[in-house]
């Protein structure tokens, strides 16, 4: 489905996740984060770089993972995205939620 | 001669070693079969144990009787797998060289993992029920408890048997009724993943039944520590849950061994081709069942399916010719929902859990996600199967490797 994300049509899932990470820019990332009640500092932004290169090496991402990633650990994770933090990360980083599981 | 070893004889392991010394005969092949356990255990039947639906002498008999007797058992620990040097060290000294190796160690829980968890409240008021010893401790616990707060709780995925968890709530809820003091007891299932299960169908159909069972759900925990004093399970992000009872699962690992060895990822996983069940680093290795690191179900019925096929890929390995890319994470699970009902999924690594009927398309006789009794006399009727047909390598009639999509209602 199509979603107006910053000014620009955006293709997302039923979820709200990008299914195109070429549409992603900062502000998309912005607005994202907003809606989320959350205002990006430098920390984060640090935190959504790692994600998204670890997509991009196709790792499967999981709490665990960004625990050991030596960039944050897993308090300072949640003190940084409090609601569900790897699924609020993933999606205003413009990534797919991670399949944890099955 | 040449040598296959098989590390563990669990239910994987046993099942690699009953095909394949039909195949590979002696004076050509040895097969042999490492693991320094006395007894083969039912693990299913660990979730019937607490509430005193199965006895200890259902679920455990040896290991030895469902070894083929062509094949050597050696029952030792392994201390460590050389796969550059394509051979296995023994605890007491031993060396095995080997020409094709498969992997079968499994999983199994490391509570120490999280905080608190192995701690002054261990199998006292905080139980596993993923081990004989956990299970049978809660067993006791509940004979003559007298209500209060159970929380059912996943520590992280991914765990053997992801359904586990919400059978010993449903089942809970249904020992409870039986004892009249239902009215007594408080039970909340507590997960790491935003709803019940993995996969959007089936989690619609699980979180309707939670709900009309009165089982209340906390999604996206993350879980930080035990507390043992004030009894509660703490999150990363504050939250706090009470428990007088706490059945958790707890970090699930594949063995220590691929550790030791340097095979294993952070979880000791073996990294695994999904569709051979090769090793991705070594030719001659083949990881089967909860050992790998393939994104399927830890489960028997996920084991069965891929013996069929990596059964098939060895023969063609040691033949020269090219592995078949043939399994398709193909999973298979009743879910015992209590009040003597079941419901039944099946689903691989592209398709999720759907309605229809199975292993008949159209007829059945078991309803996919859907609750019925037929599929509770089907999940313990699994049991003398297991023991007769499953571990001994007997093709299970009309229920092939792969997935079937007919008799099944996608979108």
């Amino acid at each position: 489905m199509e979603k107006t994300i910053a000014g620009k049509s955006i293709t997302v899932n039923e979820e709200g996740y990008l299914t195109d990470f070429s549409q992603w820019d900062k502000t998309v990332g912005e607005t994202l984060a907003a809606e989320a009640e959350i205002t990006l500092t430098p920390r984060h932004w640090e935190v959504i770089k790692y994600l998204q290169d670890e997509h991009k090496n196709q790792v499967a991402l999981s709490i665990r993972r960004i625990g050991k990633s030596g960039l944050v650990d897993i308090k300072e994770f949640y003190q940084l995205f409090p609601v569900a933090p790897l699924k609020t990360a993933t999606k205003i980083a413009g990534i797919p939620k991670p399949a944890s599981c099955i | 001669m040449k040598n296959l070893i098989i590390l563990g004889a669990g239910t994987a392991g046993t099942m690699m070693a009953n095909h394949l010394h039909h195949q590979l005969q002696s004076p050509d092949w040895q097969i042999s079969i490492i693991d320094e356990r006395e007894e083969h255990h039912y693990q299913p039947g660990y979730l019937f144990l607490p509430f005193d639906i199965y006895e200890p002498e259902d679920i455990i008999k040896t290991i030895e009787e469902f070894i083929p007797k062509d094949v050597k058992l050696f029952k030792q620990k392994i201390s460590r797998i050389v796969p550059t040097e394509n051979k296995v060290q023994l605890a007491n000294g031993d060396e095995l060289a080997y020409d094709v190796l498969i992997i079968a160690t499994g999983a199994k829980i490391a509570p120490e993992e999280t905080e608190g968890m192995k701690g002054s409240e261990w199998h006292k008021s905080v139980f596993d029920f993923y081990t004989f010893e956990g299970a049978l401790a809660l067993r006791n616990k509940l004979r003559d408890w007298q209500g209060g707060k159970l929380v059912v709780h996943i520590t992280e995925m991914p765990i053997k048997c992801p359904v586990a968890p919400l059978e010993f709530s449903f089942l809970a809820d249904s020992f409870f009724k039986h004892k009249h003091m239902r009215d007594k007891v408080e039970i909340t299932y507590v997960t790491p993943l935003s709803g019940a299960f993995t996969k959007p169908k089936a989690t619609e159909a699980l979180e309707h039944l939670l709900h009309e069972k009165g089982i209340h759900i906390e999604s996206d925990f993350a879980i930080e520590h035990v507390d043992n004093e004030k009894k509660e399970i703490v999150d990363y992000g504050g939250r706090t849950i009470p428990f007088d009872i706490l059945v958790t699962i707890p970090t699930n690992k594949g063995d220590a061994l691929l550790e030791r060895s340097g095979m294993g990822d952070d979880l000791n996983y073996v990294p695994t081709h999904k569709a051979t069940l090769q090793s991705k680093e070594y030719a001659n290795i083949f990881v089967l069942g909860d050992a790998s690191n393939i994104p399927a179900s830890k489960a028997g019925s996920v084991a069965h399916f891929e013996a069929e096929i990596l059964t098939d890929n060895i023969l063609r390995y040691v033949k020269g010719e090219p592995l078949l890319e043939e399994f398709d994470g193909h999973a298979n699970c009743f879910i015992e929902t209590g009040n003597g009902k079941a419901l039944l999924i099946d689903f691989n690594y592209t398709h999720e859990p759907v309605e229809g009927s199975f292993p008949f398309a159209g007829i059945g006789p078991l309803r996919l996600l859907k609750e019925s009794r037929m599929n509770h006399m089907g999940k313990l009727a699994f049991r003398w199967i297991y023991w007769n047909v499953l571990l001994k390598g007997t093709h299970i009639p009309f229920v092939s490797a792969t997935m079937s999509e007919s008799g099944k209602k996608f979108d």
